[in-house]
Formats: structure tokens, C-alpha cells, sequence
């Protein structure tokens, strides 16, 4: 049993002395396992940080087996993003959230896919993954969920059954409402960003914040809900450093 | 093979880092062989450590005075600090000899998979040292890892308050290094931290 693709590193965790287990996920494969010996030595160390793009090799005797990981450099996202704060949190949130949102062995190739735009964007122009990197990890989010099966309803209101004009989302059935259909229960409903309707729309970190809230709210209740595991505390970080920057501000270096 | 007491003994040795079974088994070979001269004084020595090697309350190194013979040199510029991960860290930079301030050891870095959070830091007696006055600057000295960085960003913003300078160590080529046997990683933090000559 063996195969060879390219893959994007989630997480290593020491395993022993010097070797780590590794979570990767490929496009054709899904989230993959595997023991990488001397993972955790000078030379490889810097291989397996989350959000590198490498050329994989799994390979173990029996498919079910935890099996072996190797793996040649691509593209060192982690290296390039570990100066810039905001890119570097971003990197880490959804490096976690899909380490821990993904069910093993199964193919997503479209979160692949995403995720490999959104860790170029961040890696490749730290002046852009500063404008727009936290819409485009929301857009990711949103597009993990449906993925899985847990995807927002954003054709029309719920209430009225119009299309267009949506303000906000329900936390229960997670279709989208207009301002009109949410009436008096506007408190109780999640605010729906406009980017996550306006491709061209990079937002503010006050629409920011409200749309981590919106798809924190779903990948807490449905994604990790499911497994009994709260979100993981680089999303809840990349939160609260949203939540505490200036409306009008720019995004911090 | 030869008693209970040896087997005793090579299973604790073949738990420290670096030793299997079978180097433990060798190991406790040769100090058994000349028990006077290694065994004994290494019995002596390991149970001194134990009884008198403690953490230091101020800045987390181990010894066996309390504050720590760095903390309580006169002639280290207390106005510097050094952040490091472990203690081993402290142990390479003061072995370099290129530090002549203090130190301070985090014990750790945030980690979401090690479950290391913010509170499992040791960050308070750090924050006391500051606000008693007279840091000018704090060195963050942790690793290049995804984790060494989030904390460095996360430590930069907690100790920004205190007034006092927060710097970094430089990444990039090591000493030595040819650039063609560099891998990428390394070569595109140094790019990115490239600065003028």
C-alpha cells in the first residue's frame, strides 16, 4: 500500500525522541497519518511545520495501519508568513481547523484545493494577506462546512422565501434571513457579513469579526460539535485578536 | 541476567533521553564494572542534584540557589532580558557566551496540539520583572517553528505595555552554511529578514 501526491502539512507531533507523526491532507486522499522518523531532527524539522505545501510518500504494509510519511519541500508557506502576525495566525487557524474538522481518509479535494489558494495568498504577498486573508479564510471556512455536509443556505430569506437582500443568518437551520423576515428576532440571529455575498468585498475587522462568528458558531456546533471537541484555541486566538482591532484601523504587522 | 538490582538499573537508564535498552544496558555496564570510581561518585552526585537543584522563582533556570547564580550576578546587565523556551535553550546560549544579561524561561510554547495554552506559560513572574522597572529591552529568543513564532507575536503584544523594547533573534543562514544546501524554508526567512549592509 502506498502512494505519492502532493500534500499540505496540518500538524507533527513529537513522537519519541526524534521522530513526529504527521497529519497531512491531500486532494485525492483526504487527511492522511503517518510516522515520520527523524521528523523532529535539524534537517527535517523545518519540513513539517503546519501549512507547507510538500510532495508526500505514504507507504505501510497493510492500508489500515498507521504507515509510514516522507516527504520533499514544495513550498515553505510557514517560513515565508512567520514574521507577519495576522498572516501567521490565519495560517494557523486553519491549519488546526482542518486537523481537526476532517475525517481521516476521506477525499475534500475542493478544501484542498482552498486551502492551497488561501496558504499562497498568505504566503505570497504579506501586504495583501493583510487586506484580505481573513475573508478569504472565512470563504474557506464556508466552503469546509458545505464540504462536510453542514453548509450555510444563503439562496434566500427563510422567513419571506425572497432571494436577495440577506442581513443575517439562523444559528439553528443556518439559512439565510433578510432584514424584514428577521423582525423582532434580529438579536438572536447571526449578523451575515456582506463579503460572504459580494465577491469583491475584502470587509473591515468589524465584518470580519462578524464573519468569524458566523462560521465559528456552525464549525463549533456541527464540525467539532460532532466529535465533542471545542474549537481549536488557534481559532479562538485568531478571534480574539479580530475582535480587538480598531473598526476603522488598519489590520496590525 | 544478573539480579534484580541491574535490571533496576538499566531500566531507569534506558528511560533518559537519548538511551534505549541497549545503550542503557551498556552504560550501566560500565559503571559497574568500576563501581568506586563511576558508579558511586554518579550516585552521589545524582542524589546531591536531586536534593539541593531547585527552579529559580525569578526567572525559571535550574539550580541549586534560589535566585539562580545568573539571576544573582552583579555583573550581568540586569536591564536585559533573554526569553528562551527551556531551560536548555539558557544552557546553549550561556554556553555560546554571548548573552551578558538575564534570562527568563517560558517553560514552553503555545501549542494547540500539546495542549500548552497561554495560562501554562510561565509569563507572571516575567510581567513582575517588568513592572518593577528597569528592563530596557526583552529578547525573544524562542524557536522558528509555527508555534515559536504565534508565541513571539503573542508575547510581543502582552509585553508591549511595559515600555521596554522587544527584539528578536535573527533567523537565516546558520555559520558554516553554503547556500545550496540550505532548504527552502531557511532560505526564504532569511531572504525576508534580509537587512542592510
Amino acid at each position: 500500500m502506498e502512494w505519492e501526491a502532493p500534500a499540505l502539512v496540518l500538524s507533527a507531533t513529537p513522537y519519541g525522541e526524534n521522530a513526529v507523526v504527521a497529519h497531512v491532507l491531500t486532494a485525492e486522499h483526504g487527511a492522511y497519518r503517518g510516522l515520520v522518523r527523524g521528523g523532529a531532527s535539524r534537517k527535517q524539522a523545518s519540513l513539517w511545520q503546519a501549512g507547507n505545501l510538500v510532495s508526500a510518500r505514504w507507504f505501510a504494509r497493510l492500508p489500515e495501519q498507521l504507515g509510514n510519511l516522507g516527504a520533499e519541500l514544495v513550498h515553505p508557506s510557514a517560513a515565508r508568513i512567520m514574521l507577519h502576525r495576522l498572516p501567521l495566525a490565519l495560517l494557523s487557524s486553519c491549519c488546526a481547523v482542518a486537523d481537526g474538522a476532517l475525517p481521516e481518509r476521506e477525499p475534500h479535494p475542493r478544501v484542498f484545493d482552498g486551502l492551497v489558494k488561501l496558504l499562497t495568498l498568505l504566503s505570497l504577498d504579506a501586504e495583501e494577506a493583510q487586506r484580505s486573508g481573513v475573508v478569504a479564510l472565512i470563504r474557506w471556512e464556508a466552503a469546509l462546512l458545505a464540504d462536510l455536509g453542514y453548509g450555510l443556505d444563503l439562496t434566500s430569506c427563510a422567513v419571506t422565501g425572497e432571494a436577495g437582500e440577506l442581513s443575517f443568518v439562523s444559528p439553528r437551520s443556518g439559512r439565510g434571513v433578510s432584514a424584514v423576515g428577521a423582525g423582532t428576532w434580529r438579536d438572536r440571529l447571526l449578523p451575515l457579513p456582506p463579503f460572504i455575498m459580494n465577491a469583491g468585498d475584502v470587509g473591515n475587522p468589524s465584518t470580519w469579526s462578524q464573519g468569524l462568528r458566523l462560521t465559528g458558531h456552525f464549525l463549533a456546533r456541527d464540525a467539532f460539535g460532532a466529535r465533542h471537541q471545542p474549537l481549536p484555541a488557534a481559532r479562538s486566538r485568531l478571534q480574539d485578536m479580530i475582535e480587538a482591532m480598531p473598526v476603522a484601523g488598519e489590520a496590525p504587522g | 541476567m544478573g539480579g534484580p538490582e541491574i535490571e533496576r538499573l538499566i531500566e531507569l537508564l534506558g528511560k533518559l533521553p537519548g538511551l534505549g535498552p541497549r545503550s542503557a544496558r551498556r552504560a550501566a555496564l560500565g559503571l559497574l564494572r568500576q563501581p568506586q570510581a563511576r558508579l558511586l561518585p554518579l550516585a552521589n552526585a545524582m542524589e546531591q542534584a536531586a536534593r539541593t537543584v531547585r527552579t529559580c522563582a525569578r526567572c525559571g533556570n535550574l539550580d541549586s540557589r534560589d535566585p539562580c547564580t545568573v539571576c544573582s550576578d552583579p555583573n550581568r546587565d540586569q536591564g536585559l532580558i533573554c526569553v528562551v523556551e527551556g531551560v536548555g535553550d539558557l544552557w546553549a546560549l550561556e554556553r555560546a557566551g554571548v548573552h551578558r544579561g538575564l534570562y527568563h524561561v517560558l517553560g514552553g510554547t503555545l501549542s494547540p496540539l500539546g495542549g500548552i495554552g497561554p495560562e501554562d506559560l510561565n509569563l507572571s513572574p516575567l510581567l513582575a520583572r517588568l513592572e518593577a522597572g528597569g528592563v530596557r529591552e526583552v529578547i525573544l529568543a524562542l524557536g522558528a517553528t509555527v508555534e515559536g513564532a504565534t508565541t513571539q507575536h503573542w508575547l510581543s503584544e502582552r509585553l508591549a505595555p511595559s515600555g521596554a523594547t522587544i527584539s528578536r533573534v535573527g533567523q537565516g543562514v546558520p555559520m558554516g552554511g553554503a547556500l545550496d544546501v540550505l532548504d527552502d524554508g531557511t532560505l526564504a526567512a532569511a531572504l525576508m529578514a534580509r537587512r542592510a549592509s
